[in-house]
């Protein structure tokens, strides 16, 4: 690793603060994807701001079925949390299955979707339930916020404080692991809100996390995973890698969404 | 150099270090306690894993400077006065290690996981609970074995105290 200078944020200002005095620098939140690439070399910010001292920045909140949980809260929080599994078991059961028990006391939120890895579990959750991402200094949609792989709406310094969604009516995730890295092959976050049927899915695009409109079409007229056998999975977007090419994960793509559906009852 | 405090096995502990230092190297370098292992260096293999907070970390991806004012148990700070922790104490009677280089992080993973879920374990959930541990010699059906009977133990124990 090179050297680095590390700096404890102790508010979201102090924060913002210090990140527009160090341009090179970094946010730091739970660190499980920084440190790591910062390990390989491949990353090499000269400063590190840490944001997991923001008390203002941790916690799940769950306001009748306003959901609002905050950008440094680790996904073992989100896993476990009562009151959100109560309205909403799909974004536990995600939270619960991302890396392992240890990454999952480490990661955050707010640093799963500032990265915006393009195999990552969230950005499907957080696209599917047509969430909300609040910053320092406004809000976002998800549909306007995850723009491609590694990349997100966040201007230079902003940073993300929580997400906000309203608790769908029903939601259910899927994912085919990467057996040796846990990320997602394809993972498909399915829910049926207020403002309609979303279907997000990730591991799969070759640009990030993206909807299927012909998902959504047939399950809004029929919630049931057999309403997806007829509908085509065009490959010509997916990826191809050493683990899996584009007309195999085409069909994860449409196994995953069905398991999904049948996982959300 | 920055100093770096922590409570490390309910000692106050402290040292300095450059800010890219990770925990696990302080802790066997700067601490001396050499319990716990550098396995694969890439944040996969567990050999790694302490506690911080009451949770387990894997302390190869975690810079010492993030956890300062912490408290840390290692396994060193497992065992009582010459009396193993029932968890160490299985790994040793259902032979849950050959080798021995994975086993720290294992031990230290199982007493996390036993302090969330204990009384309720099963071989499924135990094997979910070792994803982040990777060991090479074993096939792991010892060291889930172990698991399962020192959860048995420490239940036994909860329920006595009760």
């Amino acid at each position: 690793m090179y050297a680095t200078s590390y700096h404890r944020a102790s508010s979201v200002e102090d924060a913002v603060k210090l990140k527009s005095a160090n341009e090179e620098g970094k946010y730091l939140s739970g660190g499980m994807t920084l440190i790591a690439t910062m390990k390989q070399r491949l990353a090499a910010p000269s400063d590190l701001i840490d944001l997991r001292h923001i008390p203002t920045l941790r916690g799940i909140s769950v306001d009748g079925r306003k959901v609002t949980i905050g950008a440094a809260t680790p996904h073992a929080d989100v896993a476990a949390s009562r009151e959100l599994a109560a309205i909403c078991p799909a974004i536990c059961k995600l939270a619960g299955h991302i890396g392992d028990p240890h990454v999952r006391h480490m990661g955050t939120i707010g640093g799963s979707i500032a990265n915006n890895d393009p195999a990552a579990d969230y950005p499907a959750g957080l696209l599917g339930l047509g969430a909300t991402i609040v910053t320092d200094r406004r809000s976002i949609s998800a549909d306007d916020f995850f723009t491609g792989l590694f990349e997100t709406a966040l201007d230079e310094g902003e940073m993300v404080t929580s997400v906000t969604f309203d608790a769908p009516e029903k939601a259910g995730y899927a994912k085919f692991n990467n057996p040796a890295s846990r990320f997602a092959m394809t993972g498909v976050f399915v829910a049926k809100t207020a403002g309609g049927v979303r279907v997000a899915v990730t591991g799969a695009g070759s640009s990030g996390v993206f909807r299927h409109q012909g998902f959504e079409q047939m399950l809004a007229s029929n919630w049931s995973p057999d309403a997806l056998a007829n509908v085509a999975v065009d490959a010509s977007n997916l990826m191809s890698d050493m683990h899996a090419n584009a007309e195999y994960r085409a069909n994860l793509v449409k196994v995953m969404a069905k398991r999904a559906v049948a996982s959300a009852g | 150099m920055t100093k770096v405090t922590l409570t490390v096995n309910g000692r106050a502990m402290s040292g300095e270090c450059e800010d890219r230092t990770l925990l696990v190297h302080f802790i066997r370098e700067k601490l001396g306690l050499t319990g716990t292992h550098v396995g694969c260096d890439t944040t996969q293999c567990g050999a790694c894993v302490v506690h911080m907070d009451g949770h387990s970390v894997k302390s190869c991806s975690i810079l010492a400077v993030q956890a300062s004012g912490s408290t840390i148990t290692t396994i060193e700070g497992l065992a009582g006065q010459g009396e193993l922790h029932p968890v160490q104490a299985a790994f040793k009677e259902h032979h849950g290690l050959q080798c021995g280089f994975c086993t720290p992080g294992m031990v230290m993973t199982a007493v996390d996981l036993i302090n969330r879920e204990g009384g309720t374990l099963t071989e499924e959930t135990v094997r979910a609970g070792l994803e982040g541990n990777i060991c090479r010699c074993t096939g792991y059906h010892n060291i889930v074995k172990a698991i399962l009977a020192a959860d048995a133990e420490m239940a036994g124990g909860r329920q006595a105290a009760e």
